[in-house]
């Protein structure tokens, strides 16, 4: 990325080419000759796990659009056309519905990956806040394809969600008014999501591409969470070594993806989104996919409309200024013995949290929710400055060879026991 | 024995980046071809492709056009006269020859798409110097058996495949 | 996920005004069963002959109220369905009338289905359809199985997802527990309005639908029992096929798409641990 390529064009035609555009020795630099460290574990595939996804994504999203009708009238339907009549549809279909679901999940472990490292912390705090972004169009484009099918869940779900709005004080009616392009969600507020969806993938493309850029900047932390001093000593070139194994967890990866697909396509989703939308009849019970039910959680657990948006969104805007809540000099976990037992919790707060969007906002489930709530902003406010102030780390290795030898001498010393 | 694990490890080696670089392969050609495949027509579509037209209210000498495969197909209810005139074209005089009785199943009757083969145009009926079709994109004339006279189009208008379910129906498709 | 507790405990709770400890202890009787299904599993197909019963119950009882506007007869001679004769669905297609614009009079005009038309709807639009049902609304049974669902508590709505025990059949489940849910008189001090009838499924407890099916209602010619339970089993059934016509395309693709994944992660990992061997890491 930075200083002279590594790249030695073989051919004319390859000399010429880059002569003009160096666009062979920007892949080869970025891609080939990138020194990765040697120490990554698989928590380090999640990334390519995730472009995989992203590509998935675009290509069967871009494939419905060509047999979606994008009319109330005619969307409910249209998505049975193409579950029924149109060639692979149905497979096609399934796999962009739960293809969601599965983005969702690897963001998830790939953002669990960083806490747990400490990959945002310095200098690595504009690729973690690009990574924040993506996340939130991640949401965006997730909640406007969730109303496509135009199923009770999708109308329902996006009457709620732009309900959000109108808890802006002063303007929020007339935010609201405007992005349903009516005094419902109705046809104008059907055609601008899907217009929408459309677009929100490449921009989630264009803004991968910086947290790539911003990635090969600084270089990727490791489980030692120190930098690469030695090139020869602690890296391997990125091709073949960090793609094979990368490879190998986007094809596990695909395992449990293509189960759900083809196996239990609509466990996932919601038996009522195969009820075609009805303004006038509320489903009992309006539950969000499951990415968004820690979110939803947050929300319903403040007991104050504008409250419950300003927190829900809050908890993911927080996430921007962690690499300055966290005041530890330690980045990985490994290291960090206290930090270690409040990042589980954090897990099982988030998990909690997600369990409680699901059940009705009822006696206990409330209060559950509310510790919760108080527990996930506590973690970020209290926790993390803290914790960098008083925590007595282990030492931290002097370099990423230093720690794998220490890992692999332990290992050899554990082996060598039994034998003597 | 260093040197029988130097050349024995390159090969084992090679067979396993071979097989596994080939089974990727086959992967990434049949997961394209649903991608390919889903552009085809549909079987909603595929179920539409037969038509069938009642011709009794067809009036000799009368043009009626119908939809099929969203193509208009033209049914020509031929007079005595026009059948005589298009019977009696010497075939070394068109550009595309064909005899008029390889173009109909009852002489009366003429089927045709009506799309003209140079750029695929709707020809008019009755217009033109041989009272067949005339196109009105590049000036293609068409003669009483929808064959190619004169004009750019390289052939005749295509006959699709119809039968007679009785004097009065047909079914095209 | 499939945290759903709620729908039907929330709905129960409210119609019947007790909390939900008394609800569980009351309707005990009011549980959907999980049913053998042939089409359950990873390796689940559909019963031909179940289908083609289930279309037979389909055709004589539900479709006089309920409209299947996405079945389209040539669906019922494709394969993973009921898999009739070309042949027979034609006849069959023949027997009923669709309505056409005529290119003609401008009217619209009646003529004999044909394979391409889709199942002919017993009403106009919703509004004759209540008119005409006392004021109830009789569903579209299109995707009716995948439309209904049951409550499944921890763990087995996380066991319901896991290779070897994946069951998606709830809807089907719901729709036969609904249809022998009937009961002749409403429990003591409930009353019914005009045109209700009692269920123990149904959430409310109070159904638009008299009981629809009666042993020996409809005939069966192939040794099939003609009860009340079979047809409801084999009508949930059909109703299966009709949500989902391309079930066992999708779970053979499925198969091959898993074994295929499971040999080329495999072959990355036996060649990323040659790509490493020499590396400590």
């Amino acid at each position: 990325m930075s200083g002279p390529s590594q790249y030695v064009p073989k051919n004319a035609l390859a000399r010429w080419l880059e002569a003009r555009l160096p666009i062979i020795g920007f892949t080869y630099d970025s891609f080939v000759a990138y020194p990765t460290p040697k120490n990554l574990n698989y928590w380090w595939t999640f990334g390519a796990i995730l472009s995989f996804m992203l590509i998935a994504q675009i290509l069967t999203g871009v494939v419905l659009a060509m047999h979606y009708t994008g009319h109330t009238s005619m969307a409910f339907n249209s998505v049975e056309h193409i579950m029924r009549d149109v060639n692979w549809g149905w497979m096609i279909r399934y796999l962009h519905a739960n293809g969601a679901s599965m983005f969702f999940l690897a963001v998830y472990i790939h953002m669990a990956r960083g806490l747990y490292y400490g990959s945002y912390k310095a200098p690595r705090e504009v690729l973690w806040i690009l990574g924040v972004v993506i996340f939130l169009l991640m949401m965006a484009t997730a909640f406007m394809g969730y109303v496509l099918p135009w199923g009770q869940m999708s109308f329902w779900g996006a009457t709620v969600i732009t309900n959000l709005f109108s808890a802006i004080p002063l303007v929020g009616d007339a935010i609201t008014i405007w992005l349903w392009g009516g005094y419902s969600v109705d046809n104008p507020t059907l055609n601008r999501f899907f217009s929408l969806h459309y677009l929100l993938p490449f921009m989630i493309a264009a803004v991968v591409a910086l947290h790539v850029w911003a990635l090969h900047v600084v270089g990727q932390n490791n489980p030692a969470g120190v930098d690469i001093k030695d090139v020869e000593k602690d890296s391997v070139p990125f091709t073949p070594h960090a793609t094979m194994k990368d490879m190998v967890g986007v094809a596990v990866f695909f395992i449990l993806f293509a189960w759900f697909a083809f196996f239990v396509p609509n466990y996932l989703g919601h038996s009522d989104n195969y009820i075609e939308a009805n303004p006038l009849v509320t489903p009992a019970h309006i539950v969000p996919e499951w990415y968004f039910l820690p979110f939803y959680a947050i929300l319903r657990a403040i007991p104050s409309k504008l409250g419950g948006v300003i927190f829900m969104f809050a908890s993911i805007a927080i996430l921007v200024v962690l690499p300055w809540l966290d005041t530890s000099r330690v980045r990985s976990a490994v290291y960090r013995p206290i930090y270690k037992i409040f990042f589980w919790l954090f897990i099982v707060t988030v998990i909690g949290l997600g369990y409680l969007g699901s059940q009705p906002p009822e006696g206990g489930a409330v209060i559950a929710a509310r510790i919760l709530t108080a527990w996930y902003f506590i973690h970020f406010i209290v926790v993390m400055p803290l914790l960098g102030l008083f925590e007595k780390t282990k030492p931290v290795p002097a370099s990423i060879n230093d720690a794998v030898l220490a890992k692999n001498g332990g290992e050899r010393v554990a082996a060598a026991a039994p034998a003597q | 024995m260093a040197t029988t694990i130097a050349t024995a490890e390159p090969t084992r080696r090679d067979m396993l980046f071979i097989a596994t670089g080939a089974v990727a392969a086959v992967g990434a050609a049949a997961t394209v071809w649903p991608f390919i495949a889903q552009m085809n027509p549909d079987a909603s579509t595929l179920a539409l492709s037969s038509t069938e037209v009642d011709i009794s209210a067809i009036a000799e000498g009368q043009i009626v056009t119908v939809k099929w495969r969203g193509k208009p197909v033209f049914i020509r209810h031929r007079t005595k006269k026009e059948i005589q005139e298009a019977e009696a074209v010497a075939l070394d005089k068109l550009p595309d020859p064909q005899p008029d009785s390889a173009r109909v199943k009852k002489p009366e009757w003429l089927v045709v798409i009506g799309v003209c083969t140079h750029l695929g145009c709707i020809p008019l009926g009755k217009q033109g110097a041989f009272d067949g079709w005339f196109c009105p994109c590049h000036g293609s004339d068409y003669d009483l058996s929808g064959r190619i006279r004169s004009g750019p189009a390289p052939r005749n208008l295509e006959v699709p495949e119809y039968a007679f379910l009785s004097d009065t129906k047909i079914k095209i498709g | 996920m499939k945290l759903k507790l709620a729908l039907f405990a929330a709905a129960l709770t409210g119609a019947m005004g007790m909390g939900a400890p008394a609800l569980a202890a009351d309707a005990g009787h009011a549980e959907v069963h999980k049913q053998s299904w042939s089409f359950a599993g990873a390796f689940g197909h559909y019963d031909r002959g179940q289908l083609q019963r289930g279309f037979k119950v389909f055709r004589e009882v539900c479709a006089n109220c309920h409209s299947a506007n996405l079945l389209a007869f040539r669906n019922l001679a494709e394969p993973g369905g009921p898999q009739f004769s070309e042949a027979q669905a034609k006849e069959l297609a023949a027997q009923y009338k669709v309505k056409e614009l005529s290119d003609k009079t401008g009217d619209v005009e009646e003529r004999p289905a044909r394979l391409s038309d889709r199942w002919p709807a017993p009403f106009a639009n919703d509004i004759k359809a209540r008119e005409a049902m006392g004021g109830s609304l009789p569903p579209d049974m299109s995707v009716l199985a995948k439309a209904r669902t049951y409550h499944r508590p921890f763990p087995l709505f996380l066991i319901d997802a896991l290779p070897g025990f994946s069951y998606q059949e709830h809807g089907v489940d719901y729709i036969v527990a609904l249809l022998n849910g009937y009961k002749d008189e409403p429990p003591a001090g409930q009353k019914l309005d005009a045109g209700q009838s009692w269920n123990d499924i149904m959430p409310g407890n109070r159904i638009g639908m008299a009981k629809p099916l009666a042993d020996g209602q409809v005939d069966y010619t192939d040794g099939t029992p003609a009860t009340a339970d079979q047809y409801a089993k084999d009508v949930a059934a059909f109703m299966m096929w009709l949500a989902e016509p391309k079930l066992e395309d999708r779970k053979r693709t499925g198969f091959r798409v898993v074994i295929f994944l499971a040999v080329l992660a495999g072959l990355l990992y036996a060649t990323k641990r040659r790509i490493w061997a020499k590396i400590p890491h």
